[in-house]
């Protein structure tokens, strides 16, 4: 095994990303944030949901960072941070990459091995 | 590289090397050679690998990285060896990222002069499993990179 923590994020801020992000309707309110800010009742519209519903969703998010409310008291429009996000992605190609990168220096070693079959020492072989 | 979940408790991770598995075994078994491959991002060394490579044998890893002195290690003992073809054993990092203790289960199958490796991880719950694959140590979570990749491909739209 390897090394996960190399210069990661605190786990449990990624957890919250990805926990946020599991849920498919959090997902579309995302989807939709995209586009553009708007309020609860906005993003109320496209589901077969009630606006409680959608704000226990929208708490979510705000606590995974991924969505801000703003000031405005009759409103608050909701809009999206897209800075967790690629975090997120990026700890995740960092992480992929690690073990990519050990396996093609793996690729590497095993072509060495194969043509220079006679340096393979087996001297482990005796204590096993 | 291919990583799945196919239990509760279990991680499964994939890859195929062009090679027969005597080799890719001894890649994975011999301290001269894991040195060469097992060093995870650069500016990171390899400055102890010690395997005695025999039932209840232990291995020792520990990785240091060369501008800051900051170390990561991890310790194992071997519950069963079947060259070239299997390997069992247990690891412990020396700081935790998981809880307990996991077996980690290598198998190396041989066709047409390539090798698949796969590499079972079996946690002792499906928490600790959890807790492990929330840490991102499946190199992708894949299942969550997917979602990240799905929605950071709405916004750039």
């Amino acid at each position: 095994m390897e090394p996960l923590s190399y210069g990661g994020l605190p786990p449990e801020r990624l957890n919250a990303t990805f926990m946020a992000l599991a849920d498919p309707t959090r997902r579309a309110i995302l989807a939709r944030l995209a586009g553009g800010e708007a309020s609860v009742m906005d993003l109320a519209a496209p589901f077969a949901m009630s606006q409680p519903a959608i704000s226990k969703h929208l708490k979510v998010l705000e606590r995974a960072g991924l969505v801000s409310r703003g000031r405005d008291a009759q409103r608050r429009p909701c809009r999206i941070e897209a800075k967790p996000l690629a975090e997120a992605t990026g700890w995740l190609e960092r992480y992929r990459g690690l073990w990519e990168g050990n396996f093609q220096r793996l690729d590497a070693v095993l072509v060495d091995l194969k043509t220079e079959p006679k340096k393979v020492k087996r001297a482990k072989r005796r204590r096993s | 590289m291919e990583v799945t979940t196919p239990s509760d408790c279990e991680i499964v991770m994939t890859r195929i090397f062009d090679a027969p598995r005597e080799l890719v075994f001894n890649a994975f078994t011999e301290p001269e050679l894991i040195r060469r491959w097992l060093l995870g991002p650069d500016g990171w060394s390899m400055p102890v690998c010690e395997v005695d490579l025999r039932v209840d044998g232990t291995y020792r890893y520990l990785w240091r990285n060369d501008a800051d002195g900051k170390e990561f290690g991890v310790r194992g003992v071997f519950r069963e060896i079947a060259r070239p073809e299997r390997i069992v054993h247990v690891e412990k990092f020396d700081e935790p990222w998981y809880p307990g203790e996991a077996q980690v289960t290598s198998s190396f199958l041989e066709r047409d002069g390539s090798t698949a490796y796969t590499m079972t991880i079996r946690f002792e719950s499906q928490a600790a499993r959890d807790e492990a694959l929330e840490s991102g140590m499946t190199g992708g979570v894949q299942a969550s990179y997917d979602r990240l990749a799905g929605v950071l491909g709405l916004i750039t739209a």
